[in-house]
């Protein structure tokens, strides 16, 4: 039986289009999440913009290629990034809740940098871009969870 | 009934105007002296060139945090309304 | 010269405003509370702008006067909480249209 707003996806053009343009895309997202301690964006951007990718799979695939996305892989996704950025935060608790205890240390994000305009360096930054990292996990799973939700729900015969 | 609300809208329509005319003169804000302390500091303190991702992760991380939460939350409500288990013939 | 960013902000919180107060679809009313929370996020950044002041990060930055840090993390919060009640609204819009076939507020609509 057919259930209501259930199609068939678009044509073939736009699938194999959407194929091609969803790698620069993650790439770009990417690229805005690692770099959020030196340029503008961050985690949130990051994660809203490989989102769409998900988006843009609903709506070229149909209802059936919607049903097969792992709503249960989504759910666990969003729960480690908010599990791993809470830890990231109880790390430094000698000192103080969420303490940056990499910055300054000569560890792994921990440069020193000089005072003023420099065309800005990758390993600095402290606790700030694994944070950025969580914090896209987090924001793309969420947005995704909530776009495969209300396009593929169900009615219920008794509702 | 439909004039009661463009009555109340007309009201909140003044209102509105009445504030955008009284602030303060555009590009010259007050009191800024935990954003310069913030602007001067912050590079030597948390090691990042971006100081809006300093205040965001390390001056104010708990705000983030409660944020991600308020986020969770939703995703978790959306699920709760819309999602339907049936229990005969689908997988689990 | 009066502000201008101020008199935009005015105009879109008014416009959002009015359109979830006149309008007789579900959808629309929400879209209009979405609209506000716009012009509420713009007024937030409008706020911490310094006069001939560029963006506070020091990655190639022509000049070291910058404008408020602070307000700009705060617009960032704002908007995620913007985005999670729109969706809670929408849901919820789902499940009245679910049940009871209609997207009007204005109908009567009793237990039964």
């Amino acid at each position: 039986m057919k259930e209501k707003g259930e199609e068939n996806g678009m044509s073939v053009i736009v699938k194999v289009a959407s194929c091609v343009l969803a790698v620069p895309v993650i790439a770009f997202g990417v690229y805005v999440i690692l770099h959020g301690h030196l340029t503008p964006g961050g985690g949130f951007p990051g994660g809203a913009v490989i989102a769409t990718i998900v988006a843009m799979i609903l709506i070229a695939g149909g209802g059936e290629r919607a049903k097969s996305l792992n709503k249960e892989l989504l759910s666990f996704l969003e729960s480690a990034g908010l599990v791993i950025f809470a830890l990231l935060g109880l790390l430094g608790i000698g000192t103080t809740f969420f303490y940056n205890f990499l910055a300054n240390s000569g560890s792994f994000f921990g440069m020193k940098i000089p005072f003023g305009i420099n065309p800005g360096y990758m390993w600095t930054g402290g606790v700030i871009p694994p944070m950025n990292m969580a914090v896209g996990l987090e924001v793309f799973a969420a947005l995704s969870l909530i776009a495969v939700v209300m396009f593929t729900h169900e009615e219920d015969e008794n509702d | 009934m439909q004039t009661i609300r463009v009555f109340t809208l007309v009201v909140m329509f003044a209102f509105l105007l009445l504030m955008a005319l009284s602030l303060r003169p555009f590009g010259r804000p007050d009191n800024t002296d935990m954003d310069d302390y913030f602007i001067e500091h912050g590079q030597a303190e948390t090691g990042s060139n971006n100081i809006v991702s300093s205040v965001v992760f390390d001056y104010r991380g708990m705000d983030t945090l409660i944020e991600g939460s308020v986020l969770f939350t939703a995703a978790t409500g959306v699920l709760l309304v819309l999602y339907r288990r049936k229990e005969n013939e689908r997988k689990r | 010269m009066i502000s201008l960013p101020f008199i935009a902000v005015m105009i879109i919180v008014a416009l959002g405003v009015s359109a979830a107060v006149l309008k007789r679809n579900l959808i629309k009313i929400v879209m209009g509370i979405s609209i506000s929370a716009s012009g509420v996020n713009l007024f937030l950044v409008s706020l911490g702008y310094r006069e001939g002041g560029v963006a506070p990060i020091f990655t190639s930055a022509p000049t070291m006067n910058m404008v408020l840090p602070t307000p700009q993390a705060l617009t960032l919060t704002s908007i995620v909480i913007d985005l999670a009640v729109t969706a809670m609204m929408l849901s919820f819009a789902i499940l009245i249209y679910r049940h009871y076939g209609s997207l009007d507020p204005r109908k009567r609509r009793l237990l039964g």
